[in-house]
């Protein structure tokens, strides 16, 4: 029963997809190539690691955020299930964030 | 009594799915966000190695940025083509659905081959892991002439990153076969497997790590064995997020392996 109740979930996604242009993905994929052929550049660009990868950072987050609301569908999806994945994400990779301050230390000691 | 109502009123005796959308997807959602954390981890293990070490190697000419761009166009192709898969099977269209899913395998599989041949270079030029095995006759380009002793971090964070992403896409590749072509899938990819080991050299990780698909054909056949059953449009859209999810990881490997590496002449 379970079985017939997924599978009527499954249905009715299905048809909202079916009602989905498929415009924007092309749209959108070719805004992921032009902001590649930026970080390309950039790489080029004789920049202070620090900056590079804040910059290079940014647009890779933009670039995230184009995949998974359009091509992952997350856009579509209810606000309970974007917040509470999407949060859940953002809030354990920052808690990472914390080793960096480490790095610089390091780096502002040099190496021994 | 209740169990004679069931089928006849679905709806009402479970209450609906608190996410908006059935099992299997919130899943695979909860399989990428526990991936996430482990990319995550390497990912900020590599930015902390490149921020504390001003020595930190940048060999990546524009061959291999060439190289790594059109690896990266390919991903983001094949995400296109993913996309269109995963439409075709909502509405229905199982000819085109197969199709753009062996396009994004295509895609995938460029991909691949294209990444093998940059590591292959990479190790034919010295840049190498202690546990790979020794090349014959091999002149270590001047980039890697002191790497493995002064920053042997870089090729264990290069390798160990890479490595681990190019996995995910061998085996989405396999998903995606599976998905579309089912049991037919079995034979191409046991044909794949011999032709990956008997074509590389014994020195090259490739030699050993074609054993990835000798792996994935026995556990999918076992998976077919036991579960057999033709897949819709929910398992395309399901594999379609792991796709996706794979070229979403690159485009932070991307910039932050090659790009941050880059050698400016």
């Amino acid at each position: 029963m379970e079985d017939a109740f997924q599978q009527a979930i499954e249905q009715r996604v299905a048809e909202e997809q079916r009602h989905h242009s498929v415009t924007p993905f092309f749209w959108v994929w070719g805004v992921l190539l032009v902001l590649t052929a930026i970080e390309v550049y950039l790489g080029y660009q004789n920049m202070e690691p620090k900056r590079m990868l804040s910059i290079l950072m940014c647009l890779s987050i933009v670039k995230a955020a184009l995949i998974i609301g359009y091509f992952m569908h997350m856009k579509y999806e209810v606000s309970r299930m974007k917040y509470l994945t999407m949060c859940s994400l953002v809030f354990c990779l920052a808690m990472m964030m914390v080793f960096f301050p480490d790095a610089f230390r390091i780096l502002s000691l040099g190496v021994k | 009594m209740a169990e004679a109502a069931l089928p006849h009123n679905v709806a009402a005796i479970y209450e609906p799915s608190l996410f908006g959308t059935y099992s299997k997807k919130v899943g695979m959602w909860l399989f990428l966000l526990s991936d996430s954390l482990t990319f995550g981890a390497l990912l900020y293990a590599y930015s902390y190695g490149r921020l504390s070490t001003p020595n930190w190697p940048t060999p990546f000419h524009s061959g291999s940025i060439v190289n790594a761009t059109i690896m990266t166009a390919f991903l983001l192709t094949s995400s296109l083509t993913m996309v269109l898969a995963v439409n075709a099977a909502a509405r229905g269209n199982e000819k085109t659905r197969r199709l753009w899913l062996l396009a994004t395998m295509a895609c995938g599989a460029g991909f691949i081959v294209l990444h093998g041949k940059e590591w292959s270079n990479l190790i034919a030029e010295g840049l190498r892991l202690p546990i790979f095995p020794a090349v014959p006759h091999q002149e270590v380009a001047s980039e890697f002439v002191n790497v493995s002793k002064t920053v042997p971090q870089f090729a264990a964070t290069f390798f160990g990153l890479t490595g681990m992403h190019m996995l995910h896409v061998t085996l989405g590749v396999v998903y995606l076969g599976v998905i579309a072509l089912r049991r037919k899938f079995i034979p191409i990819l046991l044909a794949l497997w011999l032709v990956a080991w008997l074509a590389t050299p014994a020195y090259s990780p490739f030699h050993y790590g074609a054993h990835v698909l000798l792996i994935a054909a026995l556990v999918c056949s076992l998976i077919m064995w036991l579960k057999p059953k033709i897949y819709d449009a929910a398992d395309v859209e399901v594999a379609g997020l792991y796709w996706h999810f794979v070229d979403l990881v690159w485009m932070f490997i991307f910039p932050l392996v090659y790009i941050m590496s880059t050698k400016i002449v």
